[in-house]
This record gives C-alpha cells, sequence and structure tokens, in this order.
C-alpha cells in the first residue's frame, strides 16, 4: 500500500528519524494558517508548498513550490489544490490534487553549503535480506543514475539476526564523504531509518532528498512509503492511512468484493481464476490480436456471485469488446462455474457483448454442454488455443 | 524415481484441523498419499480424518517418524509453523499459506539456512509425484506419471501445463509449485536442479512469471551445467505493467531486467526452448522429446 508524503514522514518521524517539517492543508486559507504555526514553531521564513499525490517527479509538474511570504503561499496553494498534476510517473491527465504540505524551507545559509544525498530501505529479493541502497547523487532520477554513474550507487545488507550495526551506518556515513557532526548525525539518521523500516512492516522506503544542511543536521526532504499490505493487520493505524481517492475507483470496488483487479486500457476483458493463468489469459489475448482490458483473478470460488460482480466490474470499461473466461477446475468443479456464468448472464440481462467461456478441468464436458444448451450468446471452447481463437474472430 | 515426495514420504498436516487443512488432508488421502497425522496445538491426543492430532511437530514426528509438512496455517502463525517444522527436524516443509508477511519470511530464510530442511513455498499449490504423493491443493487427476518434470511460480498454469503434457500421451514424474512470492525457500534454480539430478525426468518444464532473477538465475545454471536435459520454459505476464502487482505479491516489474521479455531472451540464450504461447507448452514439449 503506497501512503502520502505526509503519512510516511509521520512513520519516519515516530522512530526518531529527522524530517523535514509540515502541516497538510486542504485549501489556501489553511495553508496560510499551517504557514503562521510553522513558522512560530520552527521559525522557518520561507515555506514549500508540495502536493500530496501518489506520484513521484512532482516538482518537474510544477506541484512542488517556493513561498517566500504568506501572499505566496495562498497564491500557490491555490493553484496546486484542485490542479490535475502531471508528472513522468502519471498518466497524461494527471493526479488531482486534494491537499498541500506546507513544509519548512531546509535550504537556509550557513556555515557550510547544503549536501543532497539519496537513501532507500528494500528488499534485497535475491539473498532474502533487505539492504540500505544509498548515493551521493541525491534530489536525481535513481534510474538515471545507475544507468549513468553505477559506481555511485552503494548497498549495505542487513543481517536479519542482528539488525543494522553502528559500523555498517558508520560505513555508510564515510562513503558520503561525511566528517565531523554530521557524520554523527548521519550514524544516527541511518539506523533510525532502518529500524522504522523493520518496525512498520514496510516494503520500500525511498528517501530523495536525504539533505545536510548548512548546520549539518541531516533529515528526511521526501518521503515515499509503501507499506507490505500483508503486514497490515499488525498496524491498524497504518491502514487508516489509505487514501482512495488515489487509487483507480473500479479496483476501489473489486477490492470491496475480494477481487483482485487490474485497470488496463485494452479491449478484450477476463475472467480467471489464479494470478499466473490469469496473466498468461492476458498474454494470449494479445497474441489474438486483441489488448487485455484488466487483469482479474477470481480466485478459487468462481459462482454465481463472484463471476456476477466480476462481470460488472469488467463492463464498466466502455473499450470492452469481448469477454473471455478462463477457467480451470481443479477442487472447483466446471459445471458449478458454468451454472454460474449462465445465472450471472441470466441476471444482468443486458451483456451486450460476446463473451467465450474456456472451462477445463473437472466436469469440463458436462460444463460446454451446459453453455452451449444455455440459449444465451456465450462461446465455449475447451482448449486454450480454441479460446484465444474465438476471441481472435469476434474481434475481427 | 522422483523428487522431494514419494509414495514412502510419511507426510503431516499443520493447521490439520482448521477448514483448510481437512479439506486439502481429506483429498491427499484419498489421492492415496500416506498421510500420518496432523499438528494442531492444544487437540493434541485426538483423531481427526482416522489419523492421530499432535500439539507440537516434534511429537509428530516421534510418534510417526514423519519427513515431510504440508502447512495450512493462517498467514499470522504460518513463520511460527514452518521454523517449528524446521526445528523438529522435518526433511521437506511445503507451505500454501497465501499473504504472509515479508519481515516474518526474512527471519524464516535466515533461521532455516542452517537446518538440514528443504523449504517449498510459502504462496504455492505444493508437490504431486503422480501416482504416488499429492502434498498439496492441486487436482490429482490432471497429473498423469511420466517423464516430465514441471517447476512453477504459479497454481492454475501448472494444472494447464501438465494437462497439456498429458493431452500429448506425455507423462509426469513430480511437479513442483515453488510459489509467487517475493521470498520463497526453493528458488526456480534449485528445483530445476532437483529435476536435473533426477534419472527419471527426461525433460523440464518451467513456467515463470514478471518481477525477480530466479528464472534468468536458472536458465544460467542450466547453460553453465551443460544443458543435459531439454527444458521448455513460458514465462506469463507479457502484457504486464511495470510497477502493478499482478496477484502474486511477487509478481511485479521493478526495472528493465525483470519483464516478460528480458527473461525470454535470457532463456533463449541459455538454450532453453521458450514458447511464446501459453496454449503451446504441451506441443512443445512433445516436439522436443520426439525430436
Amino acid at each position: 500500500m503506497n501512503i502520502h508524503e505526509y503519512q510516511g514522514k509521520e512513520i519516519l518521524n515516530s522512530f526518531g528519524v529527522r524530517i523535514q517539517r509540515g502541516i497538510v492543508a486542504h485549501n489556501a486559507k489553511e495553508a496560510v494558517d499551517a504557514a503562521k504555526e510553522l513558522t512560530e514553531q520552527t521559525g522557518t521564513g520561507w515555506h514549500v508548498i508540495k502536493a500530496q499525490v501518489h506520484a513521484g517527479g512532482r516538482g518537474k509538474g510544477g506541484g512542488v513550490k517556493l513561498a517566500k511570504n504568506l501572499k505566496e503561499v495562498e497564491e500557490i496553494a491555490g493553484q496546486i489544490i484542485g490542479m490535475n498534476l502531471v508528472t513522468p510517473q502519471t498518466s497524461a491527465e494527471g493526479k488531482k490534487v486534494h491537499q498541500v504540505l506546507v513544509a519548512e524551507d531546509v535550504y537556509y545559509p550557513g556555515d557550510s553549503e547544503p549536501e543532497e544525498y539519496y537513501m532507500s530501505v528494500l528488499l534485497n529479493r535475491a539473498t532474502g535480506r533487505n539492504m540500505v541502497m544509498y548515493s551521493t547523487e541525491g534530489g536525481m532520477d535513481i534510474e538515471t543514475v545507475a544507468e549513468n554513474t553505477p559506481h555511485l550507487i552503494f548497498t549495505e545488507e542487513i543481517d536479519p539476526a542482528v539488525g543494522i550495526m553502528p559500523f555498517q551506518a558508520r560505513r555508510i556515513a564515510f562513503n558520503l564523504g561525511l566528517s565531523g557532526a554530521a557524520f554523527k548525525e548521519m550514524t544516527k539518521f541511518v539506523i533510525a531509518l532502518y529500524t522504522a523500516y523493520e518496525k512498520s512492516d514496510s516494503s520500500l522506503f525511498e528517501i530523495n532528498p536525504v539533505l545536510k544542511t548548512s548546520d549539518d543536521k541531516i533529515l528526511a526532504v521526501d518521503a515515499k512509503v509503501s507499506l507490505d499490505d500483508n503486514g497490515l493487520y499488525r498496524h491498524k493505524d497504518y491502514a487508516e492511512m489509505r487514501d482512495i481517492r488515489e487509487e483507480n475507483p473500479v479496483e476501489v470496488e473489486a477490492k470491496k468484493v475480494g477481487l483482485n483487479y487490474v485497470d488496463l486500457d485494452g479491449n478484450v476483458g477476463c475472467m480467471v481464476n489464479g494470478a499466473g493463468l490469469a496473466m498468461a489469459t492476458m498474454d494470449l489475448i494479445k497474441q489474438a490480436g486483441g489488448e487485455p482490458a484488466n487483469f482479474l483473478d477470481v480466485g478459487g470460488t468462481a459462482d454465481a456471485k463472484r463471476v456476477e460482480e466480476a462481470f460488472r466490474l469488467i463492463l464498466k470499461d466502455e473499450n470492452v469488446k469481448a469477454i473471455l473466461i478462463n477457467i480451470f477446475g481443479g477442487i472447483v468443479r466446471c459445471d458449478r462455474v458454468a451454472q454460474g456464468v449462465v445465472d450471472a448472464y441470466k441476471n444482468m440481462g443486458n451483456i451486450n457483448v460476446p463473451i467465450i467461456v474456456r472451462l477445463q478441468g473437472t466436469n469440463a464436458d458436462i460444463a460446454k454442454e451446459l453453455i452451449d444448451n444455455s440459449g444465451l450468446d456465450v462461446q465455449s471452447a475447451v482448449e486454450f488455443q480454441e479460446a484465444a481463437d474465438k476471441v481472435q474472430a469476434v474481434l475481427a | 524415481m522422483s523428487v522431494l515426495v514419494n509414495k514412502d514420504s510419511k507426510i503431516i498436516v499443520q493447521g490439520f484441523t482448521g477448514s483448510e487443512g481437512t479439506f486439502h488432508a481429506q483429498q491427499m488421502i484419498e489421492y492415496g498419499t500416506n498421510v500420518v497425522g496432523g499438528v494442531t496445538p492444544g487437540k493434541g491426543g485426538q483423531t481427526h480424518l482416522d489419523k492421530p492430532v499432535f500439539n507440537t511437530v516434534s511429537d509428530a514426528v516421534k510418534e510417526t517418524g514423519a519427513d515431510v509438512s504440508i502447512i495450512f496455517v493462517p498467514p499470522a502463525f504460518a513463520a511460527d509453523a514452518i521454523m517449528e517444522s524446521a526445528d523438529a527436524g522435518i526433511g521437506v516443509i511445503i507451505t500454501i499459506t497465501e499473504g504472509i508477511p515479508v519481515a516474518d519470511m526474512i527471519k524464516v530464510t535466515n533461521y532455516i539456512k542452517d537446518k538440514k530442511c528443504r523449504l517449498i513455498g510459502p504462496n504455492c499449490p505444493g508437490v504431486i509425484t503422480p501416482g504416488e504423493a499429492k502434498v498439496g491443493i492441486m487436482p490429482g487427476f490432471v497429473f498423469k506419471k511420466g517423464k516430465v518434470g514441471i517447476v512453477s511460480k504459479s497454481g492454475t498454469l501448472t494444472y494447464e501445463a501438465a494437462d497439456q503434457v498429458v493431452k500429448q500421451g506425455l507423462g509426469i514424474t513430480t511437479a513442483i509449485g515453488i510459489g509467487g512470492d517475493p521470498i520463497i525457500g526453493t528458488t526456480t534454480k534449485e528445483a530445476v536442479e532437483l529435476l536435473m539430478n533426477d534419472d527419471e525426468t527426461e525433460c523440464i518444464v518451467m513456467i515463470g512469471e514478471i518481477g525477480g532473477q530466479l528464472e534468468a538465475d536458472a536458465a544460467r545454471w542450466v547453460k553453465e551445467n551443460g544443458n543435459k536435459k531439454p527444458v521448455i520454459g513460458f514465462i506469463a505476464g507479457e502484457t504486464a505493467p511495470a510497477g502493478r502487482t499482478m496477484g502474486h505479491a511477487g509478481a511485479i516489474v521493478g526495472g528493465s531486467e525483470d519483464t516478460a521479455q528480458a527473461k525470454k531472451a535470457i532463456l533463449k540464450e541459455n538454450g532453453i526452448h521458450v514458447v511464446d504461447s501459453p496454449a503451446e507448452i504441451g506441443k512443445k514439449v512433445a516436439e522436443v522429446l520426439r525430436g
């Protein structure tokens, strides 16, 4: 589950990670109040107004701006809130901004130059251990750094038996070229950050940039935090951070009825049991000359109710020209699934796109007969290729 | 021969008396699998499905000589169940449970690394050696005995592949569902290696999907090992968008290396017979085996 920058920072702060402080505002007036309050708390003169949406590259789209006085705070917050923010990571329509983070200015002048670094914590799937990945090249797109200057990216793998050790934090601080007070600050920062990652059941922390201020403080200016969905039962407070406005409405609805659905741009909807078979079915649709309109795993119990819910989800998409149902009946019997399809079809009453049902496995022959004798505009198939050919014929 | 499980395996079911455990244990027993008992803490001494129930895995091992365990314990308690099994000396631990937190699996991986056990899964359909033992949730009738080994991250896609192989008049030695999570006990390479060293297996079907490097690692190993047996490969998710989790927690494209296209290219470079269409797995196997 992805959360907003301000929520990620709340989690970091609760584990003692120093952050760029800020207050969330939902309109221009709240932004001005937030700015005043923040100045009282932190002494900051200028403010940074940051759009809160689930997408990276917000600055490039005009979603992060500096305000040098309260009038500018009001103006900028007014512009950003309500805008459709387009960034390299959003669709062409962008994402609607519902709230901004009014944050303190941390790039103030002082004894030394501020420096930016990159730091993330994530799972190394190859070793089954977490690692801290970091670079001197902060504030930039890390994929670009990896491509152009891979020697500037370092990793530190963490032994789960002991957690992050001080020598590892020191190595990170040395590799970042730090000394003196900033060095000590960085070791504290790294240990707190890793502890936060582990204790919050996160699946990704990306802090870009980590800032060394002109007075040698180390803090997180941005925070991209993804939480492990499977760990959320241990963190009811984090589960509440979910912002469904940031998610695809059809996917939100699917989740409510327990279906695993991903919305795509194509013209052939599909309904499959099992994630691997669902992906394979999408691939087959493409090879048959179509484009998959969705990923949908109906799971092990493909009864009439579930099939009907799945139909409703798929048919919300006006681009759908055909639906392919692909069920491999193992424990679940195909004839029951076929009955489910027939019942759902009759209940819906107004399905205007051709449907191809491929049922294979337990009682597949009975299922085919059931579909063929239903009198409905549903084509049946037994073999995988046969289903693909029928999709191709329908699209032609 | 076969790998991991056979007719002599002594199998216990952890989470035996729960609804999932009960249903699938019954199916396994009906298949002819040698289920010797089960574990449900607090229900030791009872009898379930005509088999003894034990409080702990070590009790079960002591009383029955069990060497294989299958786990149906809910996600919050599954990591503990795996470690209990490893501690009790179980050799093959097959974990069906889906939804175990990654942090728990990091602990498990670390705990079992020096133990003499092999973990299969989690989030997998299990392992079947047709005609001998079904230690999983797969429909047994699909798998007929033969000489093709299967390694797969996915459940229903394994059934699909087995069905296609059987319809070509061939059969399966052992099918291993390794699971679709980001951290799994047995990698694609390790499962392929088991089958490569199995005398009865003449050909291996390797089914993967987007995310991670497991299939690429396996393919490189196959080549280094001298391509001793033909391997047929399929990678699902060519049409999956980057950055989205496709059902399996581990099925997510993170970079340019773990897309279906990139993996297929690596497989081909290493002498794997790659099929682009999931409908042609069986056909390809027959073609390769019959020359």
